[in-house]
């Protein structure tokens, strides 16, 4: 940052954060116990123990705790501030958006030098979330309907009955395992990218996920 | 015993149908079957219906009084494993005979007639007793160019099974092929298998997957329909909840090693020898709804889970293409090659992307930007 000064902003509301952060949680305790349930080794020393079951209601029960997080969030996109507007996760659909991805592309391709500044969301990134939004639904999806097996013709089984014609129980287990895959590559991006524009944009990128409050070169109307 | 027969010959009943004049419990007089071991047929038949014991007097009573009907099997692409199955049922001295008694009219394995004499039986059997006989289906349908590569008696199976079970009171599909196309239909399926759900469409159907199919099960299909009149509760596959209400894994006796963490990691090992869950072996229990814990095969003597070897998930649609590989977890992703589980290929990713990103931010240490002058946003 050389002469001028910057504004602080806030940006990120509350529930915003929250959902943020009840994510990362739910979605890091639901990889390792998923992990152990798709590919256990023998922890039991004796039948009486509880082990595997214990570690599944841990995964089930953050499931339920990262379905009202995504909820939450999307329910969210339509009664918060616009940089949490669902506008901003269709940045493709308007010319500026698509210009601004464009720029982003080429910044991040080395093609450009000029940092491009954003003061919410940059529409490369939420064009990922988007992305990623429809992987949880999935995941959510996959994996309530293989809970739901254990309750046939209970109330959940009967609402994702569309899954049991969509998928095979073995195609809904492959599709959960991929998914997860392809989250944990996302999270290497955005852990990176995140860390990347809080070093080049100097706008506390990282730490306005915990504050609310990003630095902007131009003050907010 | 002719004696008896003649006697317990009843006068013609308001149907007229002849030969079926018999009630159940008549025949199986005839037979030799005492009223004991009648009365102990009826109540195993109300366990495998999930009945309450309180219903046992109840089958009884109706099968004292029910007329047999008419009853014909139909043989497509299949291996008459079924067949063999009912044949060698475990509870022949009542269970056997009721299907016996049933299935008489026609039976291509185990009937006597050969030959033009018995396409005379079934278009007997299916022209008289119109829209009240009940028809069993074992195998599959060939579909493809006309269904030319099923024929019986110069007939497609397309053919004979949109005549027979179109005019059939209810069928019922015996085995995976008749229910949902099963190893003819998988992939490539030359043939254009399918169940007969979908070779005849709008007939009414019951699916009993199974490979075979557990013969228990069809005798307590049948006997459900004799005491109540009418066709079992079903699932969104066509099968009877009382034999596929639930999910082998829950009613699995191996279940709580499965909860405790208990694996058998390789054939014969000491987990193997201990009885522990063959979760990791590739048991499919956990995706496949059949009472095979429960109901058992040959006297309830065993099934394959009790016997040391996984679930193969022979009861559920496309089995042998989605529950392939069979003692793995995971079907393989594809477009991949055979020993590529969605494992290995989702630590590739994540090791690639990450090497891409440590290159990225390597060369972003490197670069000199330019600072923005004013954001491009209102």
């Amino acid at each position: 940052m050389s002469e001028s000064c910057k504004f602080k902003c806030y940006i990120w509301e509350l529930p915003v954060r929250w959902c943020h952060w009840v994510n990362v949680l739910s979605i890091v305790t639901l990889a390792v116990t998923g992990f152990f349930i798709g590919t256990p080794f023998s922890f039991g020393s004796s039948a009486s123990d509880f082990t595997m079951g214990w570690i599944r209601f841990v995964h089930f029960t953050a499931a339920y705790a990262f379905v009202v997080s995504v909820l939450s969030r999307i329910i969210w996109s339509f009664i918060g501030n616009k940089y949490a507007g669902w506008r901003e996760f269709l940045p493709f659909l308007t010319v500026s958006g698509r210009e601004k991805m464009v720029r982003m592309f080429r910044y991040y391709m080395f093609m450009d030098k000029e940092v491009p500044e954003t003061i919410g969301h940059n529409p490369l990134a939420t064009t990922a979330y988007l992305a990623l939004f429809l992987l949880y639904i999935l995941m959510i999806l996959t994996g309530f309907s293989l809970y739901a097996e254990h309750a046939p013709g209970g109330l959940m089984h009967r609402t994702l009955g569309f899954m049991y014609a969509l998928f095979s129980a073995q195609g809904m287990r492959l599709a959960h395992h991929i998914s997860m895959w392809l989250i944990f590559g996302f999270v290497i991006n955005h852990i990176y990218s995140a860390w990347l524009m809080d070093i080049k944009e100097r706008g506390s990128e990282i730490s306005s996920m915990f504050s609310g409050y990003k630095f902007t070169v131009k003050k907010e109307k | 015993m002719s004696d008896q027969k003649n006697n317990d010959v009843p006068e013609k009943t308001e149907q007229g149908l002849g030969k079926t004049e018999y009630s159940v419990s008549e025949i199986l007089k005839q037979r030799g079957v005492s009223r004991r071991d009648f009365l102990k047929f009826c109540t195993a038949m109300t366990a495998a219906l999930s009945l309450p014991a309180s219903f046992a007097p109840s089958v009884a009573q109706a099968l004292d009084e029910v007329k047999r009907p008419t009853l014909v099997w139909l043989e497509f692409q299949d291996c008459a494993g079924d067949t063999e199955a009912l044949l060698r049922a475990a509870n022949p001295t009542v269970g056997e005979i009721i299907l016996d008694i049933l299935s008489v009219d026609y039976h291509e394995t185990i009937m006597a007639a050969a030959g033009h004499q018995a396409e005379e039986a079934l278009e007997k059997a299916i022209t008289t007793y119109k829209g009240k006989y009940l028809c069993v289906v074992e195998g599959s349908i060939s579909m493809k160019d006309g269904g030319v590569y099923g024929c019986t008696s110069g007939k497609t199976h397309l053919e004979t099974a949109r005549r027979v079970c179109g005019g059939a009171l209810a069928t019922i599909a015996i085995g995976t092929c008749a229910s949902y196309g099963g190893i003819p239909a998988a992939v490539p399926n030359p043939t254009g298998a399918v169940g007969v759900r979908d070779a005849v469409p709008g007939a009414t159907i019951i699916n009993l997957p199974g490979c075979p199919c557990n013969a228990d099960n069809l005798t307590a299909t049948v006997v459900y329909y004799l005491v109540f009149g009418k066709i079992p509760a079903m699932d969104s596959k066509g099968r009877p909840l009382f034999a596929y209400g639930k999910r082998i894994h829950d009613n699995c006796e191996r279940r709580p090693h499965f909860d405790a963490g208990q694996y058998v990691e390789h054939w014969g090992d000491d987990a193997h020898r201990k009885g522990f869950c063959l979760y990791k072996m590739g048991c499919k229990g956990p995706a496949t709804f059949h009472n095979c814990p429960t109901q058992r095969y040959n006297e309830k003597t065993s099934w394959p889970v009790g016997s040391g070897h996984g679930c193969a998930g022979c009861s559920e649609p496309q089995f042998w293409d989605t529950m392939s590989p069979l003692y793995h977890r995971l079907p393989n992703v594809p477009g991949f090659g055979i020993e590529a589980t969605a494992d290995k290929i989702g630590l590739g990713l994540v090791a690639g992307a990450a090497a891409a990103f440590a290159v990225h931010g390597a060369l972003n240490a490197l670069r000199k930007d330019k600072e923005p002058e004013e954001t491009k946003e209102g």
